[in-house]
C-alpha cells in the first residue's frame, strides 16, 4: 500500500512543554492527490505540516515520503529531500530584502544551481502563470498588496516544480474574490505539475475548490477523512459542527460571559 | 526547599543557554567554512559593517583622541612629562580604545541591526521558507555575517587608529602648542608592530562576537514584535559584555609577563 502513498504518517506525537498538540496521529496522502486538512485554530494543523517538512522534530512517530523514513535522516539527506517540496506560507514569508523575481527564482538559484539569467526567465514565466506581469518582477514584497504577495508566494512554491506542495492557510486574510482567485490558481498549478498537495485551512470554500480528499484534525488526531465532496455527509458530529460553523455542538469554545 | 527551586532552575537555565550558544557557535563556524559560499552576501555585509560604520567609528575615534591628548596633558603637565603625550595617545588608541570603542559602537549599530533583521525573518517565517527552498539558513544568513564581521572590524579599527591619533595630533599641535612635525615623529618612532597588531586581533575577535550575538539572538527570537525587540536588546548587551571580557583575555594573552 505504501507504494501508492506519497506521504505516510504513523503515530505522530508532538508536545510543547505540557501541552500535547499531536497524539498518535495517522495520515495518508496518495500520490498525485490533493488532501486538505481542516480543523480549528490551535488544533495542530501547522505543527503537522511543519513536522512533515522537517521544520519541527516530532517527539515520536514515523513520517515516510515516497516510502523513505524522514524523521531519522541526516541533515544532508534532509536537504536532498527538500528538493521535492514547495510551500506556500500563511503570511507569504517572502524575503523582503529581495525583489519579487529573486524571491520566485530563489529555489532555482540557491537550491538548484541555475544561473541568474536562466532563473529570472523561469521566474517571469511562473509569475505569468499566477497572473502577474513582468512589471511586478522588479518590485519589492512590501510594495505589493496581500493578494499579490500570496500569488508571488505561490509562484515561488511552484518555481522548482516540486513533487509535493504544502499550502498553509492559503486564503487567510484575503477578500472572497481574491480567495477564489488563489484557490483556482492553486488547483491549476497542482494539476499542471501533477504534484501531490497537502493543504491546511479552515476555509470551507477553499477545501471544496482545491481538495480531492479531506481530513479533519481534532484534539491532536485525525478524526475523519474521506472524499472532499463527502464532507457535508461525513456522519461525524464534530465535522458537521465545523463545516456548518455552529457555535453549539460537541466542540466547546472556552468563552466566558462578559 | 521552595526557595532553592527557583535558584536551581535559574542555574540550570543558565547552563542550558551556554550549551545552546556553544552548539550554535560550533555549527556556525563549521558551516561557514564549507561550501556553498555566498560571495554577493558576504560583500553586502562587508559594505554594511565596514563602509556604513565608518562615520560613527571615525567620530568616536577622533573625539577620543582629542580628549585623550587633553586629559593626558592636564595630568602629565604636573610632572613636566608633556613630551610623553604622543606616546600615550598612540598606545592607548592602538591597543585599547580603538578596538574597544569601535567594537562597542559596531555592537550598537550592526549587532542590533542583525538581531532585528534575523528576528523579523524568524517571526515572519522567512527562515522557515529558506529551509523549504533547500537553503541552509546557517550558510545563507549567518556565515556571511560572521565572515564580514571578522574581516571588517580590523579594517575599521585600523582606520580608527589613524583617526584617533589624528585627533590627538590636532589638539596637541593647535591647542597645546606642540610642534606638529615632532609630534608625528614621536608617534611613529614610539609605536611598535605588536601595539597595532594586538589591536587588530582584538578587532577580529570583537567582530566575531558582534556578528555571533546578533545572529544568535535574532535567529532564536520568538513571539512577534516584542520578541524581536528583546532579541535586539539582548544582542547589544551580550555583545558589549563579551567584548569587554574578551578584551581582557586577549590583552592577557599578548602582554602578560
Amino acid at each position: 500500500m505504501t507504494g501508492d502513498l506519497k506521504i505516510r504518517v504513523r503515530g505522530l506525537c508532538k508536545s510543547f512543554g505540557r501541552k500535547v498538540v499531536l497524539k498518535d496521529l495517522d495520515l495518508d496522502v496518495p500520490r498525485g492527490e490533493s488532501l486538505v486538512v481542516i480543523g480549528g485554530s490551535g488544533t495542530g494543523k501547522s505543527v503537522l505540516i511543519k513536522c512533515i517538512i522537517g521544520l519541527m522534530k516530532p517527539d515520536k512517530g514515523s513520517i515516510e515520503i515516497d516510502g523513505q523514513e524522514v524523521t531519522r535522516m541526516s541533515a544532508g539527506e534532509r536537504e536532498e529531500i527538500m528538493h521535492k517540496f514547495g510551500m506556500l506560507f500563511q503570511g507569504g514569508a517572502l524575503f523582503d530584502s529581495l525583489p519579487v523575481w529573486e524571491n520566485v527564482a530563489f529555489g532555482l538559484i540557491a537550491g538548484q544551481g541555475f544561473n541568474r539569467v536562466e532563473a529570472k526567465e523561469i521566474a517571469l514565466r511562473k509569475l505569468g502563470a499566477v497572473g502577474l506581469g513582468s512589471d511586478v518582477a522588479q518590485l519589492y514584497p512590501s510594495e505589493l498588496s496581500g493578494g499579490m504577495q500570496k500569488r508571488v508566494s505561490l509562484a515561488r512554491a511552484i518555481a522548482t516544480e516540486p513533487e509535493i506542495i504544502f499550502f498553509d492557510e492559503p486564503t487567510t486574510g484575503l477578500d472572497p474574490i481574491m480567495s477564489q482567485v488563489i484557490n483556482e490558481l492553486i488547483k491549476k498549478c497542482v494539476e499542471d505539475l501533477g504534484a501531490t498537495a497537502l493543504s491546511i485551512t479552515h476555509d470551507m470554500h477553499s477545501l471544496r475548490v482545491i481538495g480531492d480528499n479531506a481530513a479533519m484534525i481534532y484534539d491532536g488526531r485525525i478524526i475523519w477523512n474521506g472524499a472532499a465532496q463527502d464532507i457535508d455527509r461525513s456522519g461525524n458530529s464534530l465535522v458537521d459542527q465545523f463545516v456548518q460553523g455552529k457555535a453549539e455542538g460537541p466542540i466547546k469554545m472556552p468563552v466566558r460571559p462578559l | 526547599m521552595p526557595l532553592l527551586q527557583p535558584l536551581g532552575r535559574t542555574f540550570l537555565d543558565g547552563l542550558s543557554a551556554i550549551g545552546r550558544l556553544a552548539l550554535f557557535t560550533l555549527r556556525a563556524i563549521l558551516l561557514a567554512v564549507r561550501p556553498p559560499y555566498y560571495p554577493r552576501l558576504i560583500l553586502k555585509q562587508m559594505i554594511e559593517i565596514g563602509y556604513y560604520s565608518l562615520p560613527v567609528v571615525g567620530m568616536t575615534a577622533v573625539f577620543t583622541g582629542m580628549v585623550l591628548a587633553l586629559q593626558t596633558y592636564t595630568g602629565f603637565s604636573r610632572f613636566n612629562a608633556e613630551t610623553a603625550i604622543p606616546n600615550v595617545v598612540v598606545l592607548s588608541i592602538c591597543r585599547e580604545l580603538g578596538p574597544v570603542l569601535a567594537g562597542l559602537m559596531v555592537a550598537g549599530r550592526i549587532g542590533a541591526a542583525m538581531a532585528a533583521e534575523l528576528g523579523t525573518m524568524r517571526v515572519t517565517e522567512q527562515i522557515d521558507a529558506l529551509v523549504t527552498l533547500s537553503t541552509n539558513p546557517f550558510k545563507y544568513l549567518i556565515a556571511p555575517r560572521l565572515i564580514a564581521g571578522i574581516a571588517m572590524l580590523p579594517v575599521l579599527v585600523a582606520t580608527a587608529d589613524v583617526i584617533g591619533v589624528l585627533g590627538g595630533y590636532l589638539v596637541s599641535a593647535y591647542k597645546l602648542g606642540f610642534n606638529p612635525g615632532s609630534y608625528l615623529q614621536n608617534t611613529v618612532d614610539f609605536v611598535e608592530f605588536l601595539d597595532v597588531f594586538s589591536g587588530l586581533v582584538k578587532a577580529a575577535v570583537f567582530g566575531f562576537i558582534v556578528a555571533l550575538m546578533g545572529c544568535y539572538h535574532g535567529f532564536h527570537s520568538r513571539g512577534g514584535a516584542q520578541g524581536v525587540g528583546k532579541a535586539t536588546t539582548n544582542a547589544v548587551v551580550s555583545a558589549s559584555i563579551l567584548i569587554l571580557i574578551a578584551n581582557y583575555i586577549v590583552t592577557e594573552l599578548f602582554f602578560s609577563r
